[in-house]
């Protein structure tokens, strides 16, 4: 960055100032448009309230005005919501991890020369990043209905018990199931082109000190991929806060989820259903200040260089 | 070469046990999908799940003609919508990623860390005042209401920037400079053909989050003539309910909408730059 300013002023030309805001003035408008002021009309809603005079009937009988501190704590006092945000921890406690965790398993099992049918397991395992979520969830939900499923096929063919993965325990794991599904292949990627990344040199070291493969995968493989294990980590936290399409998609086959299972299913409901806006709007600050919290206190926790990173 | 080649000869059962295992969970409900999109609704329901039923081209004879083909209507939106949305969405990348990697001026560093910080943002946080935002002018209900919030990808951005400082060299720029060529031309026929790689992989990042976004076309359409197919399949789903027979349509109409998805993967596979956001590019 230093070297450019001097380097510019020996060709003999430099660039005119307006050039570079011209370049990035339709990104600007567009992102103030689309994000910041959405973001500051959420703000100004979160503080807003409708009053009601007289009976409510009529034009002018319904006014907007300010309400202060009302709505955030008309939010934070819903029991609703707490429910819909613990439920949601408890399923990215689950998925997160497996995940993950699935992801590096593959990905490392991707790198290893001795494994066969490689190019054939990567292709498979990415395919689910091709089916949206909406997709994803539909096709779950039929193999988890019991006159669908083949392991209940099986199960009631050898005598066995009926089981449903929609009651209200199971779930959590059969949603958990399908974001692990659609997310691990992509996740596995990411983390398998930074292993092809890292220089081979460091591997023969290793193996010319007797480290084996699982050695050689602990001490050297994971350490240096951890940035884009933090990286996924962090697009997974966001990803499983916001979820929506999987419980969406799954309610009309089960009583088992309530219309605000998830916080984004909780807005929803509040804004076009109830036709509380400014509720809506306080919640989402919540739902944001939360996410904003959770990722950049981790991100500052591990000293990332995920982000913010410097060309 | 020598230590590559041998460790090539053997041969780890575990590992390739473990992987095949993991493409079998992948390509189960592919599998099934292919399966069921061959039953007529009460083979759905009555046969084991993975024998084949004969009723394949009534089922998309079938799904054509509902409602006067709304759903090949769908298909063509969602086309729409992911298409246009990837490509203009990539173009805005490119003109961003490259002025931030290759201009320096005041404010750079604040423009692009606001900018990037819109990853962060819950998309409900955005959706919910841009459906009241954009009632207030006239738009939801239309195909801009879904194109419109489509095209700012901080994310591509991002890509964009790092692709642009790692392959495109400041001397290249300099030199153009030096002949005299104006900035918009250097950007225009020296530096976007160096960035197409990294823009193909903006557009299919895109292309995929257009598709799979399913909270926004539900919060701004309300016309099912300009629902993607995401939305579509869910509001046929929730009709099953009372009429069993759609199951069957929404059965097949999900195997044909992740097919050409599929095959524009395994084509585009090779274009996909990933190294770009694992960290493996050095810039």
């Amino acid at each position: 960055m230093a070297s450019a300013a001097p380097r510019s002023r020996r060709a003999g030309r430099t660039v005119p100032a307006r050039v570079p805001y011209a370049f990035l003035a339709p990104a600007i408008s567009l992102f103030t448009l689309m994000f910041l002021i959405p973001i500051g009309y959420t703000g100004y809603l979160s503080l807003r309230k409708i009053q009601v005079t007289g009976l409510g009937l009529g034009r002018g009988s319904r006014r907007e005005v300010h309400a202060g501190l009302a709505n955030y704590r008309e939010a934070l006092a819903d029991g609703e919501l707490w429910d819909s945000m613990l439920r949601v921890l408890l399923y990215g406690g689950m998925l997160v991890p497996t995940m993950l965790g699935l992801a590096l398993l593959f990905a490392l099992l991707l790198d290893e020369a001795r494994a066969r049918a490689r190019r054939f397991s990567r292709i498979a395992i990415f395919l689910p990043y091709a089916v949206p979520a909406v997709i994803a969830s539909l096709l779950w939900g039929f193999l988890y209905l019991p006159s669908v499923s083949p392991v209940q096929y099986l199960l009631t063919a050898a005598g066995g018990p009926e089981v449903n993965p929609l009651g209200p325990t199971a779930i959590f794991f059969s949603i958990a199931n399908i974001a692990v599904w659609g997310g691990t292949g992509f996740n596995m990627i990411v983390i398998y082109t930074a292993l092809r990344a890292v220089p081979q040199e460091l591997y023969e070291s290793a193996r010319i000190d007797g480290c084996g493969p699982v050695q050689v995968a602990l001490r050297i493989k994971i350490p240096m991929v951890l940035p884009a294990l933090i990286m996924t980590f962090v697009f997974s936290l966001i990803a499983t806060l916001q979820v929506f399409s999987e419980p969406t998609t799954l309610r009309p086959l089960t009583n088992a989820l309530s219309s605000s299972w998830s916080p984004l299913m909780k807005i929803y409901q509040d804004a076009f259903v109830t036709g509380d806006t400014y509720l809506a709007a306080a919640t989402s600050i919540v739902l944001a200040t939360l996410t904003l919290v959770l990722s950049l206190g981790f991100l500052r926790l591990v000293q990332s260089r995920a982000f913010g990173q410097e060309s | 070469m020598t230590t590559a080649s041998r460790r090539t000869r053997g041969f780890a059962p575990l590992p390739t046990a473990i992987l095949l295992l993991g493409a079998a969970y992948c390509l189960l409900p592919v599998a099934w999908v292919v399966v069921a999109s061959s039953k007529t609704t009460g083979q759905l329901f009555s046969t084991f799940t993975f024998a084949p039923g004969g009723a394949l081209l009534d089922n998309i004879a079938d799904l054509s003609t509902w409602h006067d083909g709304l759903y090949w209507r769908w298909v063509a939106n969602t086309a729409l919508y992911a298409g246009v949305g990837g490509v203009l969405s990539a173009a805005l990348s490119g003109v961003t990623g490259y002025a931030l990697a290759k201009f320096h001026f005041p404010g750079r560093n604040v423009i692009f860390n606001v900018l990037l910080a819109g990853v962060l943002v819950p998309s409900i946080v955005l959706a919910v005042p841009q459906y009241l935002l954009l009632a207030k002018v006239g738009l939801t209900d239309t195909y801009l209401s879904v194109l419109l919030p489509s095209i700012v990808s901080p994310y591509g951005i991002y890509l964009a920037r790092i692709y642009a400082a790692a392959s495109l060299p400041d001397s290249l720029v300099e030199a153009a400079r030096t002949d005299g060529a104006q900035e918009w031309r250097i950007f225009r026929s020296i530096a976007l053909p160096v960035m197409v790689p990294g823009l193909v992989t903006v557009f299919l990042f895109q292309f995929v989050a257009v598709w799979n976004n399913f909270l926004l076309p539900f919060i701004m359409l309300g016309d099912d003539g300009k629902f993607p197919v995401t939305v579509g399949l869910y509001t046929m789903l929730n009709q099953g309910n009372t009429t069993p027979a759609l199951y069957t349509l929404v059965i097949t109409g999900s195997l044909l909408s992740i097919l050409p998805l599929i095959a524009l993967f395994l084509t585009l596979q090779r274009y996909w730059r990933i190294d770009l956001i694992s960290g493996g590019l050095k810039g």
